[in-house]
């Protein structure tokens, strides 16, 4: 188990390094930066002179490493446009984002769960059909339009809840159905196809011989071994809640990373830009880690492979 | 898995000819409800982009001040002159509509072209050649993974300047990644397949046996994802463009056309449903025609 964990935490820092250095150098290499800060039709002194205040005139190589090991030791540099320091800035927004991948993931499981277990005991009765609807169109909607929709069924119609900003727990209802409802569908799927095929299983017709009653037979044996894979796929969908959370939260105004990493963009704020980029994807690899040790204790047939 | 076992396959052509083959394959995916709907709601789609110069009531770039924001026809409102109403510009919906099926399309089909020839000819490398190839093709994997698809491309998007070819080229080179997955995993098993031992034995040449021996047997698979990710880059336009870094004005773009509504969201919501409507329908056609051909031709692919 050991040398799994290092082998697996080794691959980690490799590919956080790699995505280090695509957030960088595609940034970098994707336009002039120093042009993008003066904006266009600037003088060639004024371009010049950021170049000089930015550090923009020294070799790419030597801006990265720098920007690496300052990265590293925490210096996350100075935003352009928001005039402060960007570690502040960051981790100021980050438990806004936190608190909505996890709210959302506890809302796609909420849904995904009783109708993932009641579609695979009821397989192809109205429930399964209720089911794969709701999949479908969970599928097919773009998640900008739904929150839309709630928009105005919540906030325009019903006046229930507020338009747009972070402040209260009301705030959160709406993006938290917009981007939950997005990542429902693939656990519904995963949850239906694993109880069909442990409720075919042996031990359960073993359970079901002994006279277990159903609801005991259905949750303490069936549930728990159908859940094993949710686990690894709560955190790969977590992760994409986090790239999810840069539409939801610039809809609702919703003061977090995905927000800040929408302004920082239209602004061109390239240290913010980076950094969010960075702490995005690095994230989502610290999730996907959790997530294989976890399933490796889970499933000891992994730790070989 | 029909189409990659050798057994049934000898099988097949021993016993029957040809012609009933491809019948029962098609009476396969005809008795699939879903797979009829989605191919037939997509093939409507296809015509409506197509035709839409003939379609078209207007001009969908004419702008018509004296005519702007009426109604649909289903509003008291409404006329027949403009049957989905007009926008705050006075542009005719219905024929931005109809031209917005013409992005959204040419979107998802240049996007899989590139991102099919990238991802496919990675998989086919790493599941072919395995070892060190495979470990360097596993590992931009892995790193493309991390990385947010939308994040990245709203960032270079806006650095480059945006335009509907730098979208198509920017998700293009970024949504490979389900491509050099599958085709990778494809490809191992075909790899250790009788035919491709026995080219090798005739003494056909590398490149041969990848493109004339692999890549035909696992072109299946290929069409598969190559729908599914149809349908995803046709989303990502959709949301880079609702954000302003997409389809630039005045193309009718669907996403870019319920980002313009949004001011008018409160009085008239049907100027957002129209377009949202219009992309829902054409993923969800989409995603039944793919996974109508997952069922058949790759059950094993699932989930």
């Amino acid at each position: 188990m050991t040398g799994f964990i290092l082998k697996r935490l080794g691959l980690a820092v490799l590919v956080a390094l790699a995505v280090s250095a695509i957030a960088f150098f595609l940034l970098r290499l994707s336009g002039d930066v120093a042009v993008a800060i003066a904006g266009e039709g600037a003088f060639q002194a004024d371009i010049d002179l950021i170049r000089e205040t930015y550090g923009l005139n020294r070799p790419i190589l030597v801006q990265y490493l720098d920007w690496l090991g300052k990265t590293l030791t925490g210096d996350f540099g100075a935003s352009i446009y928001f005039k402060t320091d960007v570690a502040g800035l960051v981790f100021s927004k980050l438990p806004v984002t936190l608190l909505l991948g996890f709210t959302s993931l506890a809302f796609a499981l909420l849904i995904s769960i009783p109708l993932g277990v009641l579609a695979a005991i009821y397989a192809n009765s109205w429930i399964d059909r209720l089911a794969l609807a709701i999949a479908v169109v969970g599928q097919a909607m773009p998640n900008f339009f739904f929150a839309l929709c709630l928009v105005m069924l919540f906030s325009i119609t019903l006046r229930w809840l507020p338009v747009s900003g972070s402040q209260t727990w009301q705030h959160y209802v709406m993006p938290t159905i917009a981007l939950g409802y997005y990542a429902a569908p693939a656990f519904m799927r995963l949850i239906r196809a694993g109880m069909i095929e442990v409720l075919a299983a042996d031990y359960i017709r073993t359970a079901r011989a002994k006279g277990l009653p159903a609801g005991k037979v259905v949750f303490k044996h069936a549930l728990r071994n159908a859940v094993v894979p949710v686990v690894a796929l709560a955190a790969v969908q977590l992760g994409f809640l986090l790239g999810g959370s840069v539409v939801i939260e610039t809809i609702f105004a919703l003061d977090g990373l995905g927000y800040l990493a929408y302004q920082s963009i239209t602004y061109k704020d390239f240290p913010v830009m980076q950094v969010v980029v960075l702490l995005l994807s690095v994230l989502y690899v610290l999730l996907t880690l959790l997530a294989d040790i976890a399933n490796a204790w889970l499933d000891p047939r992994i730790r070989v492979a | 898995m029909t189409a990659l076992d050798p057994d049934r396959a000898a099988l097949s052509v021993a016993d029957a000819p040809e012609a009933s083959e491809a019948r029962k394959l098609l009476r396969r995916f005809l008795g699939q409800k879903a797979f009829v709907v989605g191919l037939c709601l997509l093939v409507l789609f296809v015509l409506m982009a197509l035709l839409a110069p003939v379609l078209s009531p207007h001009d969908p770039y004419v702008q018509n001040l004296t005519a702007r924001n009426v109604p649909p026809f289903w509003y008291a409102k409404g006329n027949w002159l403009h049957p989905l109403g007009t926008d705050p510009l006075g542009r005719d919906y219905l024929s931005r509509l109809l031209y917005g099926a013409r992005i959204s399309l040419l979107i998802g089909f240049s996007v899989v072209v590139i991102s099919g020839i990238i991802g496919t000819a990675m998989g086919l490398l790493a599941g072919y050649f395995g070892g060190r190839i495979d470990l360097v093709v596993t590992f931009l994997v892995t790193t493309r993974l991390s990385m947010p698809v939308i994040l990245v491309a709203l960032a270079v998007v806006a650095i480059i300047g945006s335009s509907l070819w730098i979208v198509i080229l920017v998700l293009g080179l970024l949504k490979w990644d389900r491509f050099a997955v599958v085709m990778r995993s494809a490809t191992q098993q075909v790899r250790s397949l009788d035919y491709v031992a026995a080219a090798q034995a005739a003494g056909a040449s590398t490149t041969r046996i990848i493109l004339g021996e692999v890549l035909p047997n696992i072109a299946p698979h290929l069409i598969v994802v190559a729908t599914l990710e149809a349908a995803s880059a046709i989303l990502l336009e959709a949301a880079l463009s609702f954000l302003g870094l997409g389809v630039q004005p005045p193309l009718p773009s669907w996403g870019l056309m319920i980002s313009e509504a949004k001011a008018y969201m409160f009085f008239s919501f049907w100027l957002i449903a129209l377009p949202g409507t219009a992309l829902a329908l054409l993923i969800f056609a989409i995603n039944l025609t793919g996974d109508g051909l997952r069922d058949v031709i790759s059950p094993e692919g699932r989930t």
